[in-house]
């Protein structure tokens, strides 16, 4: 045990400021150092970055066990250089970092995962004449995802937020010669701006209520708040809910959540980052940091919890229909935030927390794992053109079984611990339970779905796509088989406790919030039904597409009026595009341009200018042009001034 | 007559200088008149000035005189400069001739 020194608190700064400047060389020189396209110096150069970034992370993170020695309730928070960013009477919000238990899951995650993602598009990336701008949005979207995560104060947090969309918008419409893409940027960026303002309005909030922006503040004091009872609208639910309308759009939850799908126009390795392992798990981290304050309204709670359990079911009942490997992929991102939200909902917000962490490994493992098939099939999505590649890219089918493994929850794979988990956070409420284990289902059968249509049967892409399948080079593979590994183990993974004792990541999380001990008791039967479940989904998709692939024909049939909602995605987008069709669009052209705009402004202000007209010319005949017409005004206008002084001063005796 | 009957007559008389000088520039539509009846109107302060100087014991007004001279002297000069571009341009002296800022 020892103190914290001067180099311990610059430990974070670095691990922030890395990526940052990786983004900076690589925006100003990167085609300098890169001065011939085949070269990837600029590309390494990123990756290191971030990879001495996740070094000092893990620096910061040994330092804060080693000066805290696992007590509870450890942390540092510092004024930077003591900074004071914002200082307006009683609102100060002071430029300082907050490195507690939770920000170091999430800074080994994003700094973690990001390096593997980092190495993994020198390959993905190779062929591509302008890889020096995509590592350059790599390392801010690194950069503004660790501030997300480190950020003291709910401004500071927000800096963060805003920056992971604008890189999440630049990524998506990365390919910007494609329609597709840039309109895909745009509507990520659009819808999340709807949820920013959610997050805004709740920062006011949270300010009128507290009187202070800092998270630690936060925590500390919303403990004392009077708890707010289900169906009361305090201040502290409304706040928790308008911050929740954030954490929705920015985790692609119902009913924000239509912009993730169709950010899969972006690079893959860009889907694995940000739209898997990262920053759409942004909304999680706000729940869970601001748990205290969540446990104060049962409203706020259940509405989480409601919101994320619909999610996952409709996010994964379309992820059954998706032919698109990477749209699969995103319908089960949806659907597995929403199991987070459930489980925050439940007021495990640790549980969220712990998810979210396995979660990253193994979705941005089949993300990658999807990229590395992508890549063999020269750009093909398609996995109705796919089949059979277990044999041609082994590799890649290796560490995309373990990735299924482990979203379905199938025992010692890491999606298995976290669900579990969840499963018992939900314990007391029987629908949400049944909606959970079903999605758990669910999720079984659509990865399922997803592989066999992939890896197995023969393979449905023609000879010209066959011949040209080939395994992708070291620096894709490595990332998976590292990933691989965590999806296995990040499940039990021990960390160090209080005094030599090794306790699970729920555990090392669970001082920050504030509630005492974990409220969990295992149930023996939830791991077994889980289990059954994802045994059973597995079954089906098995049964369907491997062992019977007749009987979907006749399946399909019987089940057509489900199937096409499932297909049409709840109409989601059909409705959000008639809103904008019909009222936004129509609206603005026959009320707002045509009545107030061009009748009402333009009327006021045209009218303006006429009535000024109309004066000027009956003053017009004033100026005749005779000198002496204006002499004898100069003369009338002195007399006039000079009699009403002298008559004022009542001095008039000539 | 006493001192201050004297400043009362000699009050009067630059008031009537002044209004004789402004009805002059009213009325008359010769250009050279109506600078000659500008000079009458600055001379009627002139008068004024003095007077009131005697009156109050200082030589302010004296000294303010000068400078109205000095302007005067200059606005002459100026003023027939200008009537002789007039009278070029134009082939008259008649003010209601020049109404070009007509609105």
């Amino acid at each position: 045990m020892s103190e914290l020194t001067t180099l311990d608190l610059l430990l974070p700064f670095a691990v922030l400021l890395l990526p940052l400047a990786g983004f900076v060389v690589l925006a100003l020189f990167g085609d300098w150092i890169n001065k011939d396209k085949e070269q990837s110096g600029a590309c390494w150069l990123a990756c290191g970055t971030v990879l001495a970034a996740f070094g000092f992370a893990v620096a910061t993170c040994l330092r804060l066990y080693a000066v805290a020695g696992g007590k509870e309730g450890l942390r540092f928070t510092q004024p930077y250089l003591g900074f004071e960013w914002i200082e307006a009477a009683s609102f100060r919000v002071p430029l300082n970092l907050l490195i507690d238990p939770l920000t170091c899951v999430m800074m080994l995650v994003v700094s973690g995962i990001g390096s593997l993602i980092h190495i993994y598009s020198v390959g993905y990336m190779a062929h591509d004449e302008e890889r020096v701008r995509f590592f350059s949005y790599l390392n801010l979207f690194t950069f503004f995802m660790l501030l997300l995560v480190m950020g003291g104060s709910l401004p500071l947090l927000f800096v963060g937020w805003e920056g992971v969309g604008l890189c999440s918008y630049l990524l998506i419409g990365f390919w910007y010669k494609k329609d597709s893409a840039s309109a895909a940027g745009l509507k990520a960026f659009v819808v999340n701006r709807i949820g920013d303002v959610g997050l805004i309005l709740g920062m006011i909030f949270i300010f009128h209520a507290f009187g202070s922006l800092d998270l630690v503040d936060i925590a500390d004091n919303a403990g004392a708040l009077a708890p707010e009872a289900f169906g009361v609208f305090g201040p502290v639910t409304i706040a928790c809910l308008l911050l929740f309308v954030g954490a929705t759009g920015k985790s692609a939850q119902i009913p924000l959540h239509v912009w993730l799908p169709d950010a899969m126009e972006g690079p893959t390795p860009v889907s694995a980052l940000i739209h898997a392992a990262t920053m759409v798990t942004a909304g999680v981290y706000l729940t869970a940091r601001l748990g205290p304050l969540y446990h104060q309204s049962e409203t706020a709670l259940m509405v989480v919890a409601v919101v994320g359990a619909v999610t996952a079911l409709m996010a994964g009942t379309i992820a059954i229909v998706q032919t698109d490997i990477k749209r699969v992929l995103a319908y089960s991102t949806v659907s597995q935030l929403g199991f987070m939200f459930l489980a925050a909902g439940m007021g495990a917000f640790g549980v969220a927390v712990f998810h979210l962490y396995t979660h990253a490994f193994f979705k941005a493992l089949l993300f990658l794992g999807s990229g590395s098939v992508i890549h063999a099939m020269s750009g093909e999505q398609d996995m109705r053109r796919m089949g059979g590649l277990r044999s041609k890219i082994p590799w890649t089918f290796g560490t995309f079984l373990i990735g299924t493994l482990a979203i379905s929850g199938i025992p010692y794979f890491a999606g298995f611990y976290s669900k579990d988990e969840i499963l018992l956070s939900a314990i007391h409420h029987p629908a949400l339970f049944g909606i959970a284990l079903f999605t758990a289902l669910l999720t079984a059968a659509y990865m399922s779905r997803l592989l066999f249509l992939t890896f197995f049967g023969e393979f449905r892409g023609g000879h010209e796509a066959e011949h040209h399948l080939h395994e992708s080079p070291w620096t894709m593979l490595g990332p998976l088989v590292i990933l691989a590994i965590g999806s296995v183990v990040s499940g039990y993974a021990l960390f160090p406790g209080h005094a030599g004792a090794r306790i699970r990541l729920p555990e090392v999380i669970q001082p920050v919030f504030r509630l005492g001990e974990s409220p969990l008791h295992h149930v023996s039967w939830v791991p077994v039904a889980a289990t059954i479940g994802a045994l059973v989904g597995i079954l089906i998709a098995w049964y369907l597409y491997l062992a019977m692939p007749g009987v979907r024909a006749g399946l399909a049939r019987a089940l057509r009026p489900a199937l096409a909602v499932f297909s049409a995605k709840y109409y989601f987008d059909h409705v959000y595009d008639g809103f904008v069709k019909h009222v936004v669009v129509k609206g603005s052209e026959h009320l707002l341009w045509t009545r107030v705009d061009a009748g009402f402004i333009d009327g006021a202000v045209n009218g303006l200018g006429t009535l000024m007209r109309g004066i000027a010319r009956s003053l017009r005949p004033v100026q005749t042009g005779f000198v002496r017409h204006y002499a004898l005004l100069l003369l009338a206008g002195a007399v006039a001034v000079v009699s009403y002084l002298l008559s004022s001063a009542g001095r008039v005796h000539l | 007559m006493g001192e201050p009957a004297f400043v009362h007559q000699a009050v009067l008389l630059s008031l009537v200088l002044f209004a004789i000088g402004a009805l002059g520039v009213f009325l008359r539509r010769n250009v050279i008149t109506v600078l000659m009846c500008i000079e009458l109107m600055l001379n009627g302060a002139n008068l004024a000035f003095v007077a009131f100087s005697r009156a109050a014991g200082t030589l302010d007004g004296q000294v303010l005189v000068f400078f109205v001279m000095v302007v005067a002297a200059a606005e002459a000069s100026v003023g027939l400069a200008i009537v002789i571009a007039l009278h070029r341009h134009k082939d008259t002296l008649d003010v209601d001739a020049f109404n070009v800022m007509k609105g």
